[in-house]
């Protein structure tokens, strides 16, 4: 008896430090804004320098609350029903563009077209209008998720 | 490069008068059959359950024992449908356009003496359905002249307006996108002839501007109060936008 209840006892304590901590990552998680360049339509430097990871980059790419690619652009992620045409067909992009432009396109395609339908993915978001109040100065996706989808998009050869 | 910047430039402009110069058409020619025939069938249109609802409100009586019914007809046969179609109109007391929601609540708080329904209300809506509904088939003519021309000209800034962390104006999906798919929905030119409508995707009836709050959730964007300066701005340019177009309220929409 006596064992179940410090077994209890501890897994109350597991679950506060779990939790704390989750809040403590949760609010130092906000990940730091990288400022990019664009150079002859092109952003040559990964964003703060980080690594990309294709695989992560198809998951995002793939994901409906997160990359949404899909919705416009056609995309080689056949377990997906229904793709959009708004786009254009993204398979063997990395074959078509560099790398350096393709980070543009997903980081802020407006740079390249002013009239663009394609959200900023990493637009600076001090120049976005009127943003729901709980995103207020938050870019769509991180650094490091953009990082990655520019790793999927480049290996579509 | 500075060719090819032309090139580009030229093609846009090319891009944006042919897309400007198409016509208007109904939300009904972006639907599939099935939902086409849904939304003729008085029966299977779920829509029509909020304009029978405010069919029974429109002849229930208010605290001084008059209802809608005792001015317009039992069945709003006394209304002038063609004047329903003309909606937003410009109100010399009031100094601004008048929804045909604002309309009904107005005339409802004036002659009726029943408490004031809001604006957002479901019976708000129902009423407006009702009302919109007895001019089906009828052509919008959205007069936008005089007085009504700045109202159009906000409206059609804020049509023209980057919205929210996706950063799209309405324009950009209905007027240069109309017709192609978004996932699995086609985009419609965003016609507001429909309205008030059943929104198959809600499962529920929507007003005009309940739409746009919607749109406004999907760019991520705070949305405005649904009697907002805006929102009576943006009906009056949607709806002029429209002029020639047949009404359908309640039409179906995704």
């Amino acid at each position: 008896m006596r064992q179940i209840r410090l077994f209890r006892l501890s897994c109350l304590v597991a679950a506060i430090i779990t939790t704390s901590s989750a809040f403590a990552t949760e609010s130092s998680s906000a990940p730091p804004y990288f400022e990019w360049k664009v150079e002859n339509f092109a952003i040559n430097e990964p964003l703060g320098g980080l690594p990309g990871d294709a695989k992560r980059g198809r998951a995002i790419a793939g994901n409906q609350s997160r990359g949404n690619c899909l919705a416009c652009h056609l995309l080689p992620i056949p377990e997906e029903p229904f793709f959009g045409n708004l786009g254009p067909p993204l398979t063997g992009i990395g074959s078509r563009q560099a790398i350096g432009m393709i980070r543009l396109h997903v980081v802020d395609q407006s740079r390249f077209n002013p009239e663009t339908v394609m959200p900023g993915y990493y637009r600076t978001p001090a120049q976005l209008n009127r943003v729901a109040k709980q995103l207020k100065g938050k870019t769509w996706l991180n650094a490091q998720e953009i990082e990655d989808v520019v790793a999927y998009l480049a290996s579509l050869k | 490069m500075k060719t090819l910047i032309l090139i580009h430039f030229l093609i846009s402009v090319l891009a944006l008068t042919t897309a400007y110069a198409q016509q208007p058409l109904s939300g009904f020619d972006y639907l599939m059959q099935e939902m086409q025939e849904m939304q003729l069938d008085d029966f299977g249109n779920p829509g029509m359950l909020t304009v029978d609802a405010g069919e029974i409100l429109f002849s229930t009586p208010g605290e001084n024992g008059k209802s809608c019914a005792s001015c317009h007809g039992d069945d709003g046969s006394k209304l002038d449908i063609k004047n329903i179609a003309s909606y937003p109109v410009y109100s010399a007391d009031l100094k601004k356009p008048l929804t045909l929601r604002a309309q009904i609540l107005l005339c409802q708080d004036e002659r009726i003496g029943s408490p004031a329904l809001k604006h957002s209300s479901e019976q708000a809506l129902q009423l407006e359905a009702f009302v919109r509904r007895l001019a089906l088939g009828e052509t919008v003519k959205v007069d936008v002249s005089g007085e009504m021309t700045p109202y159009y000209e906000a409206g059609k800034k804020l049509f023209h307006t980057r919205w929210g962390q996706v950063d799209i104006a309405c324009h950009q999906c209905h007027v240069y996108h109309a017709g192609r798919t978004f996932r699995g929905q086609t985009l419609s030119q965003g016609q507001s002839n429909g309205f008030p409508g059943y929104r198959y995707t809600e499962g529920k009836a929507v007003s005009s501007p309940e739409r746009i709050s919607g749109c406004l959730a999907n760019l991520r964007a705070e949305p405005y109060a649904s009697d907002s300066e805006e929102y009576i701005n943006l009906e009056v340019y949607m709806n002029a936008r429209g002029n020639g177009l047949k009404i359908e309220t309640p039409g179906i929409r995704y």
